[in-house]
This record gives structure tokens, C-alpha cells and sequence, in this order.
């Protein structure tokens, strides 16, 4: 556990951008304001799958106050190539065609094309007034039925890819992956008890609050400006340039403020599509998607069909697992089954494992990442089994899981061993915590527990920092901020320069301002561009000394330095005061830092909860709810907590209601909050939470990401609450009380 | 030599070993020496100049973001892996 004590990090300031966000004075996407701005509107497509015959714009183009209409056809032309845009090898036809389609729609809606005009309201009414002949074909809905024989199409051209490799398998199943270890035979003969089940989760949404906005302008000296939500700048403008087949040269983005991403403000929607739109009129045009839009046109996370089988000794050790999963990608490949499959069995050291996987292509949107994407789906199936294992062999659930944890030196099924990792930690303190030592009272009541796993990324980042004359420093870099990252970015830089955290001003960059610097995501942010605050920091400091030694005389390298007060023999000047002094010492002093760190550093959540279930509603109420995670070194202890609770109560959500309601012909039934039912405080205790510290050795203060192992376990840890509450293993998300009444009433049966 | 774990989709190239051993500094040289062992095993982990676009390489534990390039020292564990990018992985 971290003993390292830290004069800033670790410690609970002030968020940088706190006074802006409560006063509502933060500018979002859709705050955006320009001269001669234009408003966009989208048509999007009303069938799930269909062929387009013949798209009419003109009458549009004539409505009074309309200035430009795009189709996929104002896209530049030519032949299909593959482009790497940061998730492997995909046709540009995917790409754009995923920003309007040509051809065929491939799920209601799909984007077919797009109106600039001088208000909302004429933009509304000339979307309406564009003609779209489509020839209606038949829907394919979830991975199970996509993967029969016979089954429609969503590609016509598509072929399964084996690690990449393309074959000669036509149908929708985009890619099989396979992870092999050990002798999986041998592991359930030597096994005493076998437990195999299977599973189904339903497609969810990220429910970011704010919806997706962008704005652009297509400049007269040729450059394309473009502010916007997103998780990503730096892949906004690599990804419309791709598109647009224009240099990132052109492009510069702003990153606006945003109201939430989870992973679904990676990928890019708008942006190309408000330039293409520009480009025609020569004026700045806003797109701003209802919330309609976003359950419609945006990523959600995959549903999923899952199969697991483990086997144990009566002495509870796990001889052997084997996974089968198929993940629904939606309208273009990409499911995120892969990291699904390196996750399902990444908290237990097993020598035997086989595991199959599976991208499967459907008539839903192209499923994007959401918070840990693929574990959770995994979770689910892999932890309900070990309970129920756990409950065979007659084991406490947590020491069961203790007897097979991972550890330093554990292979995972994926290949690489483990480095320094905190898994017996996280179920050490779940076991030892109150809440699971304190009684569960009441009829009809239970606890459950679970454990998740999430990787963490590294990846480039950038930091530049300016030291200012009354010594505080002005720090920019690349990554929107969702979850107070500027904050736990600037106090890394706060504790290298031995200041205070508020004594540093952060912002982010546009692509202009700032080195290349990859998506917040991956629970990367404060890990990597934390790293490359760090290593600008450690460049001022740098400086700093060799204006010090200019002022005193002596070598740099007799200069030392601690919290802010730099000393040689009996010179000592406080930061503050050298800071005073660098014009006289050789001008201003800036600081860089740019990194493509290794040593990630995965993280272990565990989650605790207790539940009441009324049998005769099927509701379920949770009555308590603890999110442990090991955080590495918690840079801001009240960040840390709020990511815990956060990806716990969306994973409750995910567990308890949420779900695309989805008609027979591919039709989202609940594109609203109002029926696209999410947690709200008023359903939930307080969660609470207790931060595991095991330095990650890959960091300079021994961070981990701690942005998404939190919502890997909660569904599962409920399912299982849900089991000793009310006596149904459940099998299917989500438990809501349909559900759970028709496991009760088939038990009775 | 370093110890090189083959993806379970790739043993077929190998005779069904699950680990192999190869020379090299790099990565790259360590591709080279399992192509001279196992001819066709390079094709389906490098593409031109760089690891193919759906793989990543981890040596001794840790994925690397120098690809082709990293280090391999004369007792390393070479992983090729599925890659984890984006939001994931990311």
C-alpha cells in the first residue's frame, strides 16, 4: 500500500474549474456562438434497414432562408482504401458512411443527410422536405440471429476476420478472436464441481447529459475551424481530415467544455458533416443533436449473448474456464468483445482457459466504448458463475475469490503476465470492511459481491507550463476534461514545482496550442498527460536552477530544491521570488513535456451491495452499495471517489433498467429519459466507497486510472445480492421487475 | 534468446507451440528470426513497416507504444496481443 506522503498530491483542492460550472458560465458545444452563424438540422433514416433509391434535396434547397443541403455525395469521391483512425484497420466507406449513408441505411437513424439554414426551425422544416425513396429490407437485431444462416445481410461484402486475417466466410460476423492457455480438457476433468450458464445483456447507452454539438467553418483561406463536445480533439481533426481527404494542416479544433462522454465522444458524428455544410455556404454552421438524436445516431454499448464454464477442486481452486461470447457491434464492426474476452477472467489466476469471441454486425447503431468497454458484459457472466461455484463448494464468496486471485506473475488468458497489481488488495479491504462484516437484516433482503478488471492505457500526451511573474505558472494541456483531470493534471505539476495546486492555472489546448494529444479515455488522462505534466514540470524546475545558479554564481547542479524553496549554501530564493526574476536571469521560462508512456497499469474494482427485492413486483431496491478500487496513488481523493460512485451508479442502472426497447423491425421504442430509465439520487443510498493504494510502479507517483473498473462489477455483484434475496439466479440485463417476476414465477413452477 | 508467446490463431504456423524462442534487439529483429524459423508468421503480425493494425506488442508485461522498435532483451517475454485502442481499450 502507498506510505509516500506528498505536500499536494493526494490532498483535496479546490477543482480549477469549479466556479464556472456551478454558475452555469462554462461553455459547452452548443454555447458556441459565431457572426453569420448558421443552424443545422439532420435527417436521419426512419428504417433499420433499407436500400436508397433516390434522395431529392431540391425542395429544401428552395424553402426562403436555406443556404446549403449535404448527402454522402458531397463527400469526396474515389475508391474504397483502409484507414487507421485509432481503432485498427477500417474502410473510409465505414467511416463516412457512418457519418451519411450511401447506399443503404443500416439502422434507424442512420444519418442520410443534412440542412443548413438561418434558423433551427427552417433547418427542422427543409430536413422534412427532403425526398428519400428507400426499398425496406429485413432487420437483423442480435448477435445469436445475425450469426444463424440465412440471416440478412448488413454487409453485403463483409467477410470474418480471423487476428486480422481476412477469410472466406461471408455473413455478419466481422471478426473471431481466440485465446488459448493451458490444457482447457485437462482443467474440467481435474475439476470437482462445473458450473456453465449462459447470459444476455441488452444494448445501453452512456446517458452523457449532454447531448453531442458541433460547429464549423470552412474559412476562405481554407482552413476548417471547429468547436465542439468531445472527448478527443486531436481525433476530431484527424478523423474530418481523413474523411474530408484534406491535411490535419487545415484543421484546427476547440475543444469546448463537456457534459459527459464515458467513451461515446470518441467517435465523431457531427463535426465533418457541419464542415461539408460550411464549405457550400461559407458560413459557420451549428449542429446540435436532440436527445433523440443521440439514442438514435450514437454509439451505445453492445448487447451481448455469453457463455461461461468453470470448473473448481473441492479445495476452491479454479482448474479451468472457457468463454464463449458474441457482442453485438451494431451497423459497422467493433464491438469491443475483444477487450470483453481479455477481461472475463483477468481477476483470477486459471491455468487452463479457452476463450472464443466474437464482433457480430447488426441493424443498431455502431456500438462504441462505455466506461471499461466489453468487461462489464463479461462480468457479469464470469462473476454470477464463480458464485454460484463459490456456493457449491460451500466458500465465503470473497475468500473463494481470494484462493484464485491474480497476482504479480499471473498470465492472463491474452498472454502477458501481470506487473504490480492490486486484486488481492481490493478483496482483502472488501472482506475486511463493515459493510460486509455488518448484519443484513429483513425479509426478502441479501448482499453480493464481485470483482472487475479494466486495463488502463497509456498513449501521447502533452503538457507545456509557463511560469508567470508572480510565481504561479500557466499550464496547458491537451485533454478535455470530464472528471476534474485538469485539476489532478495541474497538482502533479504542483507537487514537482513545490507549489500549491491553486497556484496553477489549467486549461486545454485546442490543436493549435498544444502537442498531440490522444483521447481522455482508457482511464489514461491522469496517468499519461498527468506523466507529461510531470515531465514539463521537471523542465521548468530544470530551468529554474540554472537561473538561480546565474543569480548566485555557482553551478546548476549545487542547487536544491524543495517544496518551492531552491537553496545553495546560504542563498535561498522561495519559487515565488525567482519567478520575480527571470527577466533579468535570461528571459521567460517554459516548460515541456510529451510522452507515449508504457506501464498503464490495470485496476481492480470490487463492489459490495446490499438489496431488497419484493416479491410481489419484482422490484428491487438497493439498500446499500460499497465501490472498492485500487487507484494506484489517489492524485485527488475526492476525484477518485467521485469516479467510483459514478461508474457504480451507472452500473446499476445498466444492471437495474437500462436497456434499448427495441420493436421487431429495429425500432428504439424508448429514445427519451423519460423512458430510458437511469438512476437518479432519489433511487440510490449514498455509495460508498474505499480507495485501495497500490502504486503502479509505470508512474512517477504510482498512478492507475481508476475511470472505469468501477462499473465492471456492480451488475454481477447485484445479480448475485439479488440471489440470496430472492432465491433466482438471474441471467439477463436488465434485472427489472418483469424480469425478475418471470425468474420467481419460473422457480415456483 | 527471447521467449515469444504466439497468439492461439497463430500456432498453426508454428506446429501448435504456444511459445517459441527467437533472436533479436528489437521487436523487429525477433519478427524476422520467427519468419527465418516459421515462414508466413510474419505476414500475419507486420504490415509493411509497422505491427499490423488489430495487433500490439507486450514485452516483459508491458504493452508497447514503440511497436516494431522496442528493446528486446536476450531473456524477454514477447506477447503478441489483440490491440486495445479508443476508448479501450481503449
Amino acid at each position: 500500500m502507498s506510505d509516500r506522503q506528498y505536500a499536494v498530491v493526494g490532498t483535496r483542492p479546490v477543482r480549477h474549474d469549479g466556479a464556472d460550472k456551478v454558475t452555469g458560465r462554462a461553455l459547452y458545444g452548443a454555447d458556441f456562438q459565431a457572426a453569420d452563424l448558421l443552424h443545422g438540422c439532420v435527417l436521419r433514416s426512419p428504417h433499420s434497414h433499407a436500400r436508397i433509391l433516390r434522395i431529392d434535396t431540391s425542395k429544401a434547397m428552395a424553402l426562403p432562408g436555406v443556404k446549403a443541403v449535404v448527402t454522402a455525395a458531397d463527400f469526396p469521391q474515389g475508391p474504397d482504401r483502409m484507414v487507421d483512425l485509432g481503432d485498427g484497420d477500417v474502410p473510409i466507406s465505414y467511416v463516412r458512411g457512418n457519418l451519411l449513408a450511401s447506399g443503404k441505411v443500416l439502422y434507424r437513424g442512420h444519418a442520410v443527410a443534412a440542412v443548413a439554414a438561418v434558423s433551427q426551425h427552417i433547418a427542422e422544416e427543409a430536413a422534412g422536405l427532403i425526398e428519400v425513396e428507400y426499398q425496406p429490407l429485413p432487420c437483423v437485431l442480435t448477435a445469436p440471429e445475425a450469426m444463424q444462416e440465412g440471416a440478412p445481410l448488413v454487409h453485403e461484402d463483409l467477410k470474418t476476420k480471423e487476428l486480422g486475417q481476412p477469410t472466406d466466410r461471408a455473413g455478419n460476423v466481422a471478426e473471431h478472436l481466440r485465446f488459448a492457455m493451458g490444457d482447457i480438457d485437462a482443467g474440467f476433468a481435474a475439476a470437482d464441481v462445473v458450473v456453465e450458464r449462459e447470459f444476455r445483456t441488452a444494448t445501453v447507452h452512456q446517458g452523457y447529459i449532454e447531448p453531442h454539438a458541433a460547429t464549423a467553418l470552412w474559412n476562405n483561406d481554407g482552413r476548417v475551424l471547429i468547436w465542439c463536445s468531445t472527448q478527443g480533439a486531436f481525433i476530431v481533426r484527424d478523423v474530418t481530415a481523413c474523411v474530408l481527404d484534406i491535411p490535419v494542416s487545415r484543421l484546427k479544433v476547440t475543444p469546448m467544455e463537456i457534459g459527459g462522454g464515458f467513451g461515446g465522444k470518441i467517435t465523431v458524428y457531427l463535426e465533418p458533416v457541419a464542415a461539408l455544410l460550411s464549405r457550400k455556404c461559407g458560413r459557420p454552421v451549428k449542429l446540435v443533436m436532440t436527445r433523440k438524436d443521440v439514442f438514435e445516431g450514437t454509439g451505445p454499448t453492445p448487447g451481448s449473448f455469453i457463455r461461461v464454464k468453470i470448473g473448481a477442486r473441492n479445495d476452491g481452486r479454479i482448474t479451468a474456464a472457457q468463454a464463449y461470447l458474441a457482442y453485438e457491434a451494431g451497423a459497422n464492426p467493433g464491438s469491443m468483445v475483444v477487450p470483453g474476452a481479455m477481461c472475463i477472467f483477468a481477476a483470477y489466476d486459471i491455468a487452463n482457459v479457452a476463450i472464443d469471441c466474437y464482433d457480430v454486425v447488426v441493424n443498431k447503431p455502431s456500438t462504441q466504448a462505455y466506461r471499461a468497454p466489453g468487461a462489464t458484459n463479461a462480468a457479469f457472466a464470469a462473476e454470477t458463475v464463480v458464485d454460484e461455484i463459490a456456493e457449491k463448494l460451500a466458500l465465503d464468496p470473497i475468500e473463494f475469490r481470494l484462493r484464485n486471485a491474480a497476482k504479480e506473475g499471473t498470465r492472463r488468458a491474452d498472454g502477458p503476465k501481470y506487473r504490480r497489481i492490486g486484486c488481492v488488495e481490493v478483496l482483502e479491504t472488501m472482506k475486511q470492511h463493515p459493510h460486509y462484516n455488518a448484519p443484513l437484516e429483513g425479509p426478502h433482503r441479501g448482499r453480493g459481491v464481485a470483482v472487475g478488471f479494466w486495463f488502463n492505457i497509456g498513449f501521447p500526451s502533452s503538457c507545456n507550463i509557463s511560469v508567470n511573474a508572480d510565481g504561479t505558472v500557466n499550464l496547458v494541456e491537451g485533454s478535455t476534461d470530464i472528471g476534474g483531470s485538469r485539476t489532478s493534471i495541474a497538482m502533479q505539476a504542483a507537487e514537482v514545482l513545490g507549489i500549491a495546486a491553486e497556484d496553477v492555472n489549467p486549461s486545454v489546448g485546442d490543436t493549435d496550442s498544444i502537442g498531440y494529444t490522444s483521447m481522455t479515455g482508457g482511464s489514461r488522462t491522469t496517468f499519461a498527460t498527468g506523466w507529461a505534466a510531470w515531465e514539463a514540470a521537471q523542465d521548468v524546475m530544470r530551468q529554474m536552477k540554472e537561473r538561480a545558479a546565474k543569480l548566485w554564481g555557482v553551478d546548476p547542479a549545487a542547487i536544491t530544491a524543495e517544496t518551492g524553496l531552491f537553496r545553495s549554501g546560504e542563498n535561498k530564493l522561495t519559487f515565488r521570488e525567482l519567478a520575480a526574476r527571470l527577466v533579468e536571469t535570461g528571459g521567460p521560462i517554459v516548460g515541456r513535456g510529451a510522452v507515449n508512456p508504457k506501464g498503464a497499469g490495470g485496476s481492480f474494482a470490487g463492489s459490495i451491495v446490499d438489496v431488497e427485492v419484493d416479491p410481489e413486483t419484482g422490484k428491487v431496491s438497493i439498500l446499500r452499495f460499497t465501490s472498492v478500487q485500487d487507484a494506484g496513488k489517489a492524485i485527488h481523493p475526492s476525484y477518485v471517489e467521485g469516479q467510483m460512485q459514478g461508474g457504480s451508479v451507472q452500473g446499476i442502472g445498466w444492471a437495474l433498467n437500462e436497456e434499448y426497447f427495441m420493436s421487431s423491425d429495429g425500432a428504439m421504442l424508448n429514445s427519451s429519459f423519460l423512458d430510458y430509465r437511469m438512476p437518479t439520487a432519489l433511487d440510490l443510498p449514498m455509495i460508498d466507497t474505499a480507495i485501495v493504494e497500490v502504486p503502479n510502479p509505470g508512474h512517477p507517483f504510482g498512478v492507475r486510472g481508476v475511470g472505469e473498473a468501477n462499473i465492471v462489477p456492480p451488475p454481477a455483484a447485484i445479480a448475485n445480492a439479488i440471489y440470496r434475496a430472492a432465491g433466482v439466479r438471474m441471467r439477463r440485463l436488465p434485472m427489472n421487475p418483469p424480469a425478475i417476476m418471470e425468474a420467481i414465477w419460473d422457480q415456483r413452477d | 534468446m527471447a521467449e515469444v508467446h504466439i497468439p492461439a490463431m497463430l500456432r498453426e504456423l508454428t506446429g501448435g507451440r504456444a511459445m517459441v524462442e527467437a533472436a533479436g534487439s528489437t521487436v523487429r529483429e525477433v519478427v524476422e528470426d520467427l519468419e527465418r524459423q516459421w515462414p508466413g508468421i510474419r505476414e500475419r503480425l507486420v504490415d509493411g513497416t509497422r505491427l499490423r493494425a488489430n495487433l500490439s506488442v507486450a514485452v516483459d508485461g508491458e504493452v508497447s507504444p514503440l511497436g516494431l522498435a522496442e528493446a528486446v532483451e536476450p531473456l524477454s517475454e514477447v506477447h503478441f496481443v489483440a490491440a486495445i485502442k479508443g476508448g479501450a481499450p481503449t
